[in-house]
């Protein structure tokens, strides 16, 4: 079972410095609104905090197989929350599902709600592109599209989802640079994305994602095929982005979720399906964890 | 830090060395490998071979005639056998030229390609992008079995029951497009016209090409098409953007292995089409031939002679052929590399 051991308030207790004070000035200005609309739906008793993207009792299989039971998180907007675990746990399958790319593999069936400003994008009658327009991915693997230039891969959301964009110039721009790839890139703009380091090509696909302007960011261990600079940089890049979005990370490496997150769910499977065990700020989950399988994990005891 | 690792790479650049000549590699093999290595090999080498020897025989048969006619024989028009089959010497002189048949070849084939590319490329999208499983189980099956189907059932098929609407088809094209001159006729009779043999080649290369398209898309990576759908993709708009240049080029390839399948084809047009030895490019009037067929219809009754010649065309749709899969090769390689 989830545990929601947050005794809130305490928003700017993250770890690192550097990703709260930046994050937290457009967080407490953003989170008004949206807070007292969601206040009254949570079942939680702390300080309400806006929900940009909540997840509701999510199930999912893979045919018969139950990967993940009963996951329920709020997302407020404008954090970082990180996903930790053991590999089989389900992470990046709980991530799939909050944005509807579960689906994608044959036999997948998914329970429970995913609500986007308390609308569900399970809901009959959603249009998928939609959701996924609103709720962008950053994968493992960094994927340009190799028959695309650097540019028309920053563009290739604009052209896959049809949107229409007045100055397509600006826009490239914007994203390279908030992606933080715009100064080693700008001077070769119409070399293939393939040219690039994976580590550049992994910002080449933040800057992808982020040129249809999603509210939510989903990144399913985006670091882990990339050398400690890369990593480093990338991280920068999160930190930067998390003042005007809400971001989602998985990842293996608990330094890395120390570092950018403000939020921390350890996930856990006992042989059967993955579930949430802990859920807390950042700090907490590192410093006093409550449940002994999360301290046992975060201190390298085991998985 | 006692010493820097860069400034010991440099002293050891900066120090004169000769570079030693590589080593050959060598590895003694094993009996078992050398005998299973030639054992691969004659299967290795079986199929040039036998191209070979199929070559050199239809190049050796039919020399004097290519011979003797020269460039005539691809240009020209006619073809007439002076000597009849019991010896008896006709009319006329003899004179071959396998021009109309090389026509007929390309028309028929390209019409085939015309027709059953695109049902073949939809098929395959479909196969590979919207089908439910089970569905596609079932029709990959049926896909596979038609490509393995005797020509002859398509050829009689052909005549029987696909002439009707294909003529059909044929009035409404020479009404609506006859002012083009491939669709005009000088009768409105569309009985066994090289359309319509084109439309039964078309039937007999839908399944191969499909089976090779769909695999060509079925290969297209699972993680650019996630990113396409993460980006907010349509399936229409990821297929275009991301499975079509990835497979543009193998599909390409599925094509013209079609293409060649069609010009070679024999038995289909022979039933079909109204075997008549004339350069026809109205498609829809019923005449003409293809290579193959001219070969088949005439090797029964020819004189010495005029197997002679006909092995001289078969050595021409043997070039042909090749010629054909050299140009699909270029395209292959030439637009490869660019949505891989």
């Amino acid at each position: 079972m989830s545990t929601y051991e947050k005794e809130d308030g305490s928003m700017n207790s993250t770890a690192t410095p550097a990703s709260t004070s930046a994050a937290s000035d457009t967080r407490t200005s953003s989170l008004g609104d949206v807070a007292t609309a969601s206040a009254a739906s949570r079942s939680r008793t702390e300080q309400p905090i806006g929900s940009g993207l909540e997840a509701r009792n999510v199930h999912a299989w893979f045919g018969k197989y139950h990967a993940i039971s009963d996951m329920s998180l709020d997302f407020p907007t404008g954090t970082v929350t990180a996903l930790i675990g053991p590999s089989g746990c389900g992470k990046s399958t709980f991530l799939r599902t909050l944005n509807r790319m579960h689906e994608f593999i044959p036999g997948a069936a998914m329970a429970g709600e995913v609500l986007l400003h308390g609308k569900d994008i399970y809901a009959p009658g959603t249009d998928v592109t939609k959701v996924r327009l609103k709720i962008g991915m950053v994968f493992q693997k960094p994927n340009p599209f190799p028959s695309m230039t650097i540019g028309e891969n920053v563009l290739a959301g604009i052209k896959l989802a049809q949107l229409k964009v007045s100055n397509k110039d600006d826009l490239m721009e914007e994203c390279l640079e908030r992606a933080g790839l715009w100064n080693e890139v700008k001077d070769r703009l119409n070399q293939p994305g393939g040219s690039l380091s994976g580590g550049q090509q992994q910002r080449l696909c933040i800057a992808r994602s982020l040129a249809v302007r999603p509210e939510v960011l989903l990144m399913d261990e985006p670091c882990s095929a990339l050398d400690p600079g890369s990593t480093l940089k990338i991280e920068e890049t999160i930190s930067e982005l998390a003042k005007t979005m809400t971001i989602i990370i998985v990842t293996h490496n608990m330094q890395q979720a120390a570092r950018v997150s403000d939020y921390t769910a350890f996930l856990l499977s006992d042989g059967g399906p993955g579930q949430i065990v802990e859920f807390a700020p950042t700090r907490e989950i590192f410093t006093r964890p409550r449940d002994e399988r999360t301290e046992n994990y975060v201190t390298g005891r085991f998985g | 830090m006692v010493r820097k690792a860069k400034d010991v790479t440099i002293a050891e650049l900066e120090r004169p060395h000769s570079a030693p000549t590589p080593r050959t590699l060598e590895s003694k093999p094993r009996p078992s490998d050398r005998v299973f290595r030639a054992i691969v090999g004659v299967g290795g080498f079986s199929s040039l071979t036998i191209l070979g020897l199929i070559a050199g025989y239809l190049f050796f048969r039919g020399y004097s005639i290519l011979r003797s006619e020269s460039l005539s024989f691809i240009t020209g028009y006619e073809w007439v056998s002076s000597i009849n089959s019991d010896g008896s010497e006709g009319a006329q002189p003899s004179t071959y030229g396998v021009g109309a048949m090389l026509i007929g070849t390309l028309v028929t084939a390209v019409i085939a390609l015309v027709i059953g590319v695109p049902v073949s490329v939809f098929a395959a999208l479909y196969l590979t992008f919207f089908a439910p499983q089970r569905v596609k189980k079932i029709l990959v099956t049926v896909v596979d079995l038609m490509a393995a189907f005797p020509s002859i059932l398509f050829g009689l098929w052909g005549l029987y029951v696909l002439m009707e609407p294909g003529m059909y088809v044929a009035e409404l094209l020479n009404k609506y497009l006859g002012w083009i001159p491939i669709f005009a006729v000088p009768v409105p009779v569309f009985l066994r016209s090289p359309f319509i043999a084109g439309l039964v080649l078309a039937v007999m290369i839908i399944p191969i090409v499909t089976a090779i398209s769909r695999e060509i898309f079925a290969q297209t990576p699972l993680d650019r098409i996630q990113a396409a759908y993460a980006l907010g993709a349509s399936k229409w708009a990821m297929i275009k953007n991301v499975a079509f240049p990835y497979s543009y080029s193998g599909v390409v390839g599925g094509a013209m292995l079609g293409l060649g399948r069609a010009m070679g084809e024999t038995v289909a047009v022979f039933t079909v089409l109204n075997i008549l030895y004339q350069a026809n490019f109205k498609i829809l009037l019923g005449a003409g031939g293809n290579l193959a067929s001219h070969i088949i219809l005439k090797f029964g009754e020819a004189s010495e002679e005029e197997i002679k010649a006909l092995m001289a065309a078969g050595f021409v749709l043997f070039l042909m052929t090749l010629a054909v899969n050299m140009i699909a090769n270029v395209i292959v390689s030439k637009t490869g590399r660019r949505g891989r």
